[in-house]
């Protein structure tokens, strides 16, 4: 066991149960868990107070539409994909109260003092995917013109624990967008879940001080080279296993030119317009606000909810909606996840996390919609070319 | 790697406080413009409160319980702190800001969004397309301009409305018209029998107004119909495309590039505009359902 | 008449890129005439027999409607061209035309460039080329306006 400091980039091996001293130290340091755990016949995000929370002994098993849980046959901690859930549930809630004002005759007061202190939140168990999702956000709510003051508040208090994955599920395709599977930044801690002598032990690597001050708190040793490899092998095997692929080569360019392209009346044959995708991706990020009034009237308030593109009135200007079909409203997620994102953001919106095809009630692939488009590109549909009366 | 959009009339001006406050203002008229426009007239309520605005920006508008709406400033940027804020009766919180009197507070978040370039057409000769409650957008640019009229050379306003009764700040327009060198045509799409003026859509004047299209900055603001065809209009003419410039309107819940609601192919209306130049847009414009 | 007028002839916009042959001939078809406030052009149902390039002024094309009196449908101005029906049969106008203003135009003889465009085919295809934008100019004006574009639908 070794007392000295680690620096960011150096790497220990602990054993696996002794992640419970790492949550443990975390509680006394006033951050709560939230992590996987096993609910509703699915892996979800939700807090957790020990270990065993954890879905130990777990898998899934992920096609489109398709979520199944599964028994392992060992007792992996983290050998599982991404679930319907995603970090932004905690960093960007679903609801949140902005102000309350106050009706006074005439007079309008904003009241802003019941900020409640942010939660300082220790996610456990983050995939490089959803790593990359969460800079995403950042560069939306934090480094634009505009600050969101409570996602700041928020995300400086985090503690990331990050997880390299160790198995694809079926819709994965991280390694197409380039965000993963392994995690490269963003972390306070990394680890990769190797085994040792049939033991189960966590490779684990610092990404900031911070992260080092708490594996200090975890019994270990230095990690050695056999170690090391070892955790690099478990990367490879899942970027050789990824269920599928996304053909990012000028992605951004194949949609502008095929704005009418036939595929977006194929798709929007299929698609329910149901918005799942919106609410399990983890880089959507559109909200809507409400203002309500208690009965009296003289007291108003204003909450922030998330919002989906898929809705009809999400568009709507005086007197319709702009896309009011359900292709366009398609079509405006998907270009905007694979193209006009990266006009905005400079990187694809989307981090092959696969999630939006497994909760997908019918099964609609991004990565297959966009090899259909690719295939045929700029392609005319068939009701605008005129075909030859006999 | 791929571009980040960068508007060059876009500030990077960092916004204090939280952008999502809203200021209260006080209504110090009501005005009924047609029977389906009318102006807010306001002033901080807090008297010490900055607010320095740009033509072409807009605010996030406040009616107590009730909703917020995004409207344009159409008051003079020399004439602070009045804020005039026109807008149409069509919805639930314009119907509920119509029924406010003077004394009656809103809450006002902004200024947001891109602005007119009038610094950009000094020593040009300036046309302004306006059609419907798109002069009220405009309206501030015309005041930047009377206030140093030496500056721009001919300044030709051309406005197009539905009836003779639907035109916004007559008489305004005609003490400009009077006072200033400022070449004004008004146009409707249909009239009454003691209408003598045009009669038309707004585009058919362009072909023949006064201005030198190679020398001229266009601003265009409008039902997006009305803007897709002036701007073929003013190209025909000979105007460079990147000196023509729009205001584009999208549902908006924030203002401020959170909600995701104003986007427009990879544009953001609420900061990326709502003025954008003709090349940020052109595009997408015709297409349908973006 | 004809030495003077040809200048103003070949300065109008619309006849620009017309050989002079050809401009020789509309000259001899042309005249200057003016109207004052209020009168008359044409009226609804009669011979359209001419066409008027108008120079300065204001002329409106009106419909007398029995319920709503007389309606403007649109107006025209200075270099714009005023009636096409003379091109084809049966040379009857579909609406008045009134000046609103002080109207100076050029008046051209439908009649007789109709029978110089049957004997010269080359000068029919330039008019015809040039009545053809007109036309479908003032068919896409008239689309815009049918769109009632500053109503309830942006």
């Amino acid at each position: 066991m070794s007392a000295d400091p680690i620096h960011a980039g150096e790497a220990i091996t602990f054993e696996a149960m002794r992640l419970e001293e790492l949550i443990q130290a975390l509680i006394s340091r006033g951050y709560e868990p939230i992590g996987p755990t096993v609910r509703d016949g699915a892996i979800v995000y939700d807090r957790l107070s020990s270990m065993q929370d954890l879905p130990a002994g777990w898998t899934d098993e992920q096609s489109a539409g398709r979520y199944q849980l599964k028994r392992r046959r060992d007792d992996a901690l983290f050998g599982y994909a991404a679930g319907p859930h995603t970090w932004k549930s905690f960093l960007f809630p679903p609801h949140q109260h902005l102000w309350r004002a106050e009706r006074n005759g005439s007079a309008l007061h904003i009241l802003n003092n019941d900020r409640r202190p942010e939660p300082r939140y220790a996610f456990l168990g983050v995939r490089a995917c959803d790593l990359s999702a969460i800079a995403l956000h950042d560069k939306i709510f934090l480094e634009g013109q505009h600050v969101d003051p409570g996602y700041k508040s928020r995300r400086e208090n985090l503690f990331i624990l990050a997880v390299n994955c160790s198995q694809a599920a079926g819709n994965c395709f991280c390694v197409s967008t380039n965000t993963g599977p392994k995690a490269i930044s963003g972390f306070d801690i990394a680890v990769t879940e190797i085994a040792q002598e049939g033991k189960r032990r966590l490779f684990a690597e610092a990404g900031t001080r911070l992260g080092a001050e708490m594996l200090l708190q975890v019994p270990h040793m230095p990690a050695g080279e056999a170690d090391r490899q070892q955790a690099e092998r478990v990367v490879v095997h899942t970027a050789r296993h990824m269920g599928r692929k996304l053909d990012t080569r000028a992605l951004r360019e194949l949609l502008y030119r095929n704005y009418e392209h036939p595929q977006w009346d194929s798709v929007a044959d299929r698609c329910l317009s149901c918005g799942n995708c919106t609410l399990v991706c983890p880089t959507c990020f559109c909200s809507t606000v409400e203002d309500t009034t208690d009965l009296s009237g003289n007291q108003a308030e204003r909450m922030r909810r998330w919002d989906s593109c898929f809705t009809v009135d999400f568009s709507y200007i005086h007197g319709g909606s702009v896309r009011p079909t359900t292709r366009s409203r398609y079509r405006q997620w998907m270009v905007h996840k694979l193209a006009t994102w990266i006009d905005q953001f400079g990187v694809l919106g989307c981090v092959g996390c696969g999630r939006c095809i497994t909760w997908c009630p019918v099964g609609i692939d991004i990565t297959a919609e966009a090899a259909a488009i690719r295939e045929s590109d700029s392609v005319k549909a068939p009701a605008e070319q005129g075909r030859e009366s006999e | 790697m791929a571009s980040v959009i960068e508007h060059p009339e876009v500030a990077a001006a960092a916004v204090a406080g939280d952008p999502m406050l809203p200021e209260p203002y006080i209504i110090q008229r009501m005005r009924q413009e047609t029977d389906d426009t009318f102006t807010l007239e306001i002033i901080p309520e807090h008297a010490a409160r900055e607010f320095h605005f740009r033509p072409g920006q807009f605010n996030m508008v406040y009616v107590f319980g009730v909703g917020e709406v995004p409207i344009s400033i159409s008051s003079d940027p020399g004439h602070l702190p009045l804020l005039k804020h026109t807008t149409r009766e069509v919805g639930t919180v314009t119907r509920a800001m119509r029924q406010l009197k003077r004394g009656d507070a809103v809450g006002i978040r902004g200024p947001f969004g891109s602005w007119w370039p009038v610094e950009n057409a000094v020593g040009k000769d300036v046309v302004i397309v306006a059609g419907g409650i798109g002069l009220a957008p405009l309206r501030p640019a015309l005041y930047r301009m009377m206030a140093e009229r030496e500056k721009f050379r001919k300044i030709v306003l051309l406005n197009g409305t539905r009836t003779p009764e639907d035109m916004l700040y007559r008489q305004e327009l005609e003490h400009w018209r009077g006072k200033f060198d400022l070449e004004i045509q008004v146009t409707v799409d249909r009239a009454a029998t003691n209408w003598r003026g045009n009669v038309g859509v707004v585009t058919a004047l362009i072909p023949r107004a006064p201005f030198d299209p190679s020398n001229t900055l266009a601003m265009v603001c409008g039902p997006e119909i009305m803007m897709r065809f002036t701007v073929m209009e003013l190209e025909k003419r000979g105007v460079a495309a990147e000196r023509i410039f729009l205001s584009i309107e999208r549902n908006m819940k924030c203002g401020i590039g959170f909600c995701g609601h104003c986007q427009f192919g990879p544009s953001f209306v609420c900061k990326d505009g709502p003025v954008f130049p003709l090349g940020r847009v052109a595009a997408i414009l015709g297409k349908s359902e973006i | 008449m004809i030495d003077t007028l040809e200048p103003i002839v070949v300065q109008q916009g619309f006849f620009q890129g017309m050989e002079e042959k050809h401009i020789h001939l509309i000259t001899g078809c042309a005249r200057n005439v003016r109207f004052e406030p209020g009168s008359v052009i044409f009226r609804e149902g009669d011979a359209a027999n001419q066409f008027y390039l108008i120079r300065k002024g204001l002329v409106a094309l009106q419909c007398a409607i029995p319920h709503r009196g007389l309606t403007t449908i649109q107006t025209l101005g200075p270099d714009e061209m005023l009636g096409w029906s003379w091109l084809l049969a049966p040379h009857r106008w579909n609406f008045d035309a009134r000046a609103q203003q002080f109207t100076l135009a050029l008046e051209f003889d439908g009649a007789c460039l109709r029978a110089k465009c049957d004997e010269d085919h080359d000068l029919g295809y330039e008019l015809y080329k040039r009545f053809t934008r007109v036309v479908t100019g003032h068919l896409a004006a008239t689309r815009l306006q049918l769109l009632d574009m500053y109503g309830q639908r942006d």
